[in-house]
């Protein structure tokens, strides 16, 4: 091959090289979310209630314990009960979930982590959570709320602030 | 697959010479790649700010206030590690489909295996150090990924729920991590080539300038640029993302965790287990040596290219300070070893004719006793012996009344005293040299070793009373058996010029 063919062929060889680098190091463009979704996020820790009840130590039984061990007066049973989670959008039950406690004695907490994707606009989210043996939900929270495409809202759970948290970042 | 590649491969030594072409040193435009992507990131590292609400101005800073260097060199870091990826996809690829992985060869190919997982880590953390939507999406994905595997108490995600679950420590981690992951990938890297005698890790000059310019004009071109500040409220929904590092993500958002940890893992394994896996590739009996023929002077330690001889002390109480040992598990059968060795020397007598150092399957009385057979048989004007390697274009189709053939496991096999012995003990008129493309040897340095040994410049050498114009070297491919031909007739027309002239001569 001549010289400067040659060194129009390696010319191109580069060219080549550096447009299948510079192209595919940031096209084609991909869409995660469709433009008029929005995103859930359903995340918490909570530890499930104790299975059967607690009871105070009797007199005795705090006796046989040594000194450092009597503070402790109330005694649970180890294993927790699990947590159950629903989750409904404009009157229809879009997330259910049995969480185990962790641990291998199921005495640890449970934890959640969800993303749920539904369509942007104004809907009606009621979230229940059950932590204990009983039929019945015991924390409800039920709230309008504006989702706004292409935002996240993140559903937290205290039990100590009253149960459920909406944090709604729309603008 | 394979005739395609070598097609390609010829198209680029035509383009490129056979010294420069990028497919032949694809490990070590590897290589080359990392140390543009270290030197490239050491210089932006210098500038880099670790914290939540410190690291996108950071990179914002070098990208724009000084665009005329640490933008260049952060565009020069991504196309650099892009590279990586694509030489080291193209260098798997290629070492697969002409069977480089099996035999003795499984070292390098499952210690390759971490590596790319490795490269990916580090590719896809530093992803994550500009912190912007397209970090925040990846970063995001992958502890979602990782929340699968049930190794984590607490999900991993949590702690990227919100922007105050966010903790400047994970800057911190991941800072860390960029520097510490690459020291890995290097010492890696060692271990890759551990096993390979005189490894290429750098590519010619020319190949190596040719791709720095190019991926400068690139990132003059086409400078890298942030997608926006990541922001814990807002779900990234277009993003332009690099296909080298990221396309797993895509790939989640279809799939369960499960199913691509799954892919991956099995990807991976089944990259492990490979070299293992039936197939029509039968590794002959590995070198033997033969002690009372080596004189223990290491030209089979230095010509080996996988470090399958090494040299201990002598143990059969000759007055030789060491002898030569075959690692079996290095050795590729080759037979190179053979070739290098003093005393294959067919000028022996027929009794004890044992080379220091012989394949089992191939010893060098056979091999001679065949040659004298097939060179005996010659006849015609213009004899000719035809010697290749069983890896390159088949010698056998061209075997003739005039012309014999001698196929070995590789070029690097044959004693230069073979050919003296030829040329004077047979008298046949001229001997040709073929084997695997020059630079591509299939068992790496055959080809070069047998060019130095016969142009007298490497042990054993073509002693100078073997007539350089009735020797011809032309290396072939598989596929060149089209072009082995034509050079086969075009030696023969030049060695039967040759003759008349000397006969003309002898006349006069």
């Amino acid at each position: 091959m001549p010289k400067p063919l040659q060194y129009f062929a390696q010319g191109l060889f580069y060219l080549l090289f550096v447009a299948v680098i510079g192209f595919f190091s940031s096209s084609p463009a991909y869409t995660h979310l469709p433009p008029d979704e929005t995103l859930i996020k359903l995340s918490f820790s909570h530890a499930g209630q104790h299975k059967g009840a607690c009871r105070e130590r009797t007199p005795e039984e705090l006796a046989k314990l040594p000194q450092y061990q009597r503070k402790v007066t109330t005694i649970c049973p180890r294993e927790r009960s699990n947590v159950v989670v629903e989750l409904e959008m404009d009157g229809k039950q879009i997330y259910h979930v049995i969480l185990k406690p962790a641990g291998f004695s199921h005495s640890g907490v449970s934890n959640i982590y969800r993303r749920i994707t539904v369509k942007a606009g104004t809907h009606t989210l009621k979230a229940r959570l059950k932590d204990d043996e009983g039929d019945d939900f015991n924390y409800v929270r039920e709230e309008t709320v504006h989702l706004a495409a292409g935002r996240i809202m993140v559903i937290d759970f205290k039990a100590e602030t009253g149960g459920f948290i909406f944090k709604n970042y729309a603008p | 697959m394979r005739k395609a590649l070598l097609g390609l491969e010829g198209v680029l030594n035509r383009v490129f010479g056979s010294d420069l072409n990028p497919l032949y040193c694809l490990g070590a435009l590897g290589f080359y790649s990392f140390w543009l992507v270290v030197v490239s990131g050491a210089y932006i590292y210098a500038f880099y700010k670790t914290g939540i609400d410190l690291s996108y101005p950071s990179v914002e800073f070098i990208t724009h206030e000084q665009w005329y260097l640490g933008g260049i060199m952060r565009s020069l870091h991504r196309y650099a590690s892009d590279a990586l990826v694509l030489v080291m996809a193209l260098h798997l690829l290629r070492e697969f489909i002409l069977g480089r992985y099996r035999g003795a060869r499984w070292f390098a190919w499952i210690t390759g295996v971490p590596l790319i997982w490795l490269i990916y880590a580090a590719g896809i953390n530093g992803y994550w150090m500009v912190w912007d939507k397209l970090a925040q999406y990846s970063t995001i994905a992958t502890v979602e990924w990782f929340d699968w595997l049930p190794i984590f108490g607490e999900p991993l995600s949590r702690s990227f729920v919100t922007h105050e679950a966010l903790n400047d420590r994970f800057f911190s981690l991941i800072s860390f991590a960029h520097v510490t992951v690459p020291l890995f990938i290097l010492f890696l890297l060692w271990v890759h080539i551990m096993r390979i005698s005189k490894p290429v890790v750098n590519p010619r000059k020319g190949l190596a300038i040719g791709m720095l310019l190019a991926l400068l004009v690139l990132s003059f071109a086409v400078p890298v640029l942030s997608q926006g500040p990541a922001d814990m409220a807002i779900e990234p929904t277009k993003l332009d993302i690099d296909w080298f590092y990221l396309y797993i993500y895509p790939l989640l958002d279809i799939w369960t965790a499960g199913q691509v940890w799954a892919l991956m893992a099995g990807l991976s394994l089944m990259l492990v287990v490979l070299p293992w896996l039936p197939s029509r590739f039968k590794q002959i009996p590995v070198a033997e040596v033969h002690l009372d023929d080596c004189s223990g002077c290491r030209l089979c330690v230095a010509d080996c290219p996988y470090e399958a001889v090494v040299m201990r002390p002598r143990s059969d109480g000759m007055h030789f300070l060491e002898e030569a040992v075959v690692v079996p598990d290095r050795c590729v059968s080759c037979g190179i070893c053979a070739g290098a060795c003093p005393s294959s020397n067919p000028f022996r007598g027929e009794v004890g004719y044992v080379s220091g150092i012989e394949m089992p399957s191939m010893m060098m009385s056979g091999l001679r006793a065949g040659m004298n057979r097939d060179l005996e048989k010659l006849s015609g004007d213009v004899r000719i012996l035809l010697v290749g390697c069983d890896s390159a274009a088949d010698v056998g189709k061209l075997r003739s009344a005039s012309v014999a053939t001698l196929s070995l496991p590789c070029t690097g096999m044959l004693p230069p005293s073979f050919v003296e012995y030829a040329l004077h003990e047979h008298h046949v008129d001229g001997v040709m040299i073929s084997g695997c493309r020059e630079h591509d040897c299939y068992h790496r340095l055959g080809v070069l070793w047998s060019q130095q040994r016969m142009a007298a410049k490497r042990e054993p050498r073509l002693r100078g009373r073997a007539e350089r114009d009735r020797i011809k070297i032309f290396w072939a491919a598989s596929t060149d058996f089209r072009e082995l031909e034509p050079e086969l007739e075009s030696f023969r027309a030049s060695l039967a010029e040759n003759l008349k002239i000397m006969h003309n001569k002898e006349e006069r």
